[in-house]
């Protein structure tokens, strides 16, 4: 077992106990602090496939941005007597469906690829000594930003010549997040009612 | 790993020394923890004195003068030491495991972001093109750690000073950020270390040269952009005027309130080492980091790519020793500042956020957009002065097809 396979193994384990125990938890606390062992381990793996890039906004944006909102939130809007969370038993019995639904669906994509291909494939790629595959010589080593951001204005290393950027596609993504984040805002905001006089 | 210090790294050089390349990864691994270990506690227990000497000069004081002889220079080590007898107490309303937990995750993003500092041209224990990004994220993460401090001591004051502090480090996280990219896209690289380079290629040529004026800090820019990152890191290491969370005359000690001994000290220790860090940072971005000034480091270092040659040892020595000099001078501002200006209220905290800095910080950013544009546009390069050196933009591979292409289209743009 090679350290990055022992690496993996851990933090493979870590994602799926922190996801375990946000459904366990009963705190709501508790459960965004697994929620960040959650996500953290997951960015970790990320790392580990050499995917920095993808790692580093992980972190920032749900671990460092979401989770402390949703904490923060809930600091804010309850006291500390409201902060336990207890689930029905019918919502338990929905979610343990489609839990097992998902795992299933998952189970059987994993099943279905041909690994040792694969496998084959890619040492067949790697396997010329000097010649890089194209495209890919900069994500071998890690540094993925310069062919990210340059495919990001259509500039694909991969591709021979230009091919359609994610420019478009991430501002209409970002369009609606900030409507999520509007109506986020809306619903959570105290309700006060207008008094007749005003 | 990188291409742009053309070096190997301490693992490849103690495989070729002993032969073992897993034991040699391991081995340097353990050097660069031991490394960073040090750069990460050694300075903080520094700065913990000098915090006590010069506030006390400050008060017309002397501050402890009896520890380890003269000057009081082993007060940090009795602190320490008084801190790791002392009781560990957990209170009853508290969260325990939470609770226990909260200043670990304070220290580990704080020590994590040491990582990605390059102390010297070629000396960081993980180069990355995102390192910029990383040490962001990661210092991000220190807020987890005081909101989880906040909510599982289970007292007011404690969740209130919690609450204050994520209120304040998340707001001062956006304008610190939009300053901080301004060298970014100046440099055109996330790499810390590139941006160095950038900013160490000296301005003008002959009589009218000045190495140490191709900083950043003495760009129209990204000078003002460096105060207003130095106020905004000041803010988020939670350091006077800014220490709301532990304004001791409405909430005792804040999210402190309820811990004691080594946790307490953990805080503590994260505290000086990421003002130590944002400090660095700063001196990176904006100072020329590793860059003496004089090209001193650059004409040691040379074009020799041997990282054993003893003169690249030097320059790097001397390199590191400049960093460490630059980032404590900004520490020192820091103790100063806090020991010279009175606290502000929660409310003005937010206010010179929110209305103040981070308008300042969104037009800086702009102006950095637009002002090379326009002396391209008027001198047909981005400086008023041709630069004394040409930049080594050796980060670009040159087998990437497109690069090249961007490299001409950028070519075209500039005639």
């Amino acid at each position: 077992m090679s350290i990055e396979q022992l690496l993996f193994a851990l933090f493979a384990l870590l994602t799926c106990g922190g996801a375990v125990s946000v459904v366990i938890c009963q705190n709501v606390v508790r459960m965004a602090f697994s929620l960040i062992i959650c996500l953290a381990s997951v960015s970790v793996l990320f790392f580990l496939l050499s995917a920095d890039f993808v790692g580093a906004t992980q972190l920032m944006v749900y671990v460092g941005g979401t989770v402390v909102l949703l904490i923060f939130g809930v600091m804010l809007t309850s006291s500390s007597a409201l902060l336990q969370i207890r689930t029905s038993p019918a919502e338990g019995f929905l979610a343990t469906g489609i839990g097992v639904l998902f795992l299933s669906v998952f189970s059987f994509t994993v099943w279905s690829v041909d690994w040792d291909r694969n496998d084959a494939k890619l040492t067949g790629i790697t396997a010329v000594e000097g010649v890089p595959p194209q495209g890919y010589n900069e994500a071998s080593s890690g540094n993925t930003v310069r062919p990210l951001a340059m495919s990001f204005v259509g500039l694909r290393p991969d591709k021979a010549g230009k091919a359609p950027g994610y420019l478009l596609p991430f501002e209409i993504v970002s369009v609606h997040l900030l409507v999520v984040l509007i109506g986020a805002a809306y619903l959570a905001r105290t309700k006060r009612r207008v008094s007749a006089e005003s | 790993m990188s291409l742009i210090l053309a070096a190997e790294s301490l693992a490849e050089i103690i495989s070729r020394i002993i032969g073992c390349e897993s034991c040699s990864v391991a081995i340097a691994a353990v050097i660069h923890v031991a490394l960073i270990g040090a750069f990460f506690g050694l300075p903080a227990g520094i700065f913990i004195w000098a915090e006590r000497k010069v506030s006390a000069r400050i008060q017309d004081r002397l501050g402890p003068t009896r520890v380890g002889g003269r000057f009081g220079w082993l007060q940090a080590v009795a602190d320490g030491a008084k801190l790791v007898q002392k009781e560990d107490l957990c209170p009853k309303a508290a969260d325990k495991p939470l609770f226990r937990v909260a200043p670990y995750v304070v220290v580990i993003a704080s020590f994590a972001a040491f990582m990605f500092l390059p102390f010297t041209d070629g000396w960081s224990a993980v180069s990355l093109d995102v390192g910029m990004f990383l040490l962001f994220a990661m210092l991000s993460l220190e807020v987890i750690g005081v909101i989880l401090a906040g909510y599982a001591s289970g007292s007011k004051w404690a969740l209130f000073g919690g609450m204050r502090e994520a209120a304040q480090m998340v707001s001062y996280e956006i304008p610190m950020s939009i300053c901080a990219l301004i060298p970014i896209v100046m440099a055109g690289s996330l790499n810390l270390n590139e941006v160095i380079h950038y900013q160490s290629a000296g301005w003008g040529e002959g009589i009218l040269r000045f190495p140490f004026l191709h900083w950043n800090v003495f760009h129209p820019v990204a000078g003002p952009a460096f105060i207003v990152y130095f106020v905004c890191a000041t803010a988020s290491c939670k350091r006077a005027p800014f220490d709301l969370a532990e304004a001791e005359s409405e909430l005792v000690a804040g999210f402190l309130t309820e811990y004691s001994g080594m946790r307490w000290s953990f805080f503590f220790l994260a505290e000086y080492a990421s003002m130590f860090l944002v400090s660095a940072v700063a001196a990176i971005l904006f100072l020329g980091g590793w860059d003496d000034g004089f090209g001193i480091v650059r004409s040691l270092k040379g074009s020799s790519t041997d990282v054993l040659d003893p003169s690249v040892i030097l320059g790097n020595v001397i390199g590191a020793g400049v960093l460490m000099l630059k980032a404590s001078k900004l520490v020192l501002v820091q103790i100063w500042v806090r020991w010279t200006l009175p606290r502000l209220r929660i409310d003005q905290v937010m206010t010179t956020c929110l209305k103040y800095l981070l308008p300042m910080s969104c037009a800086l950013f702009l102006a950095a957009v637009v002002y090379p544009m326009a002396l391209v546009l008027q001198t047909g390069r981005p400086q008023v002065l041709p630069l004394s050196a040409p930049l080594t933009k050796t980060a670009v591979s040159t087998t990437d097809e497109a690069s090249v292409e961007l490299a001409a289209a950028d070519g075209e743009v500039t005639e």
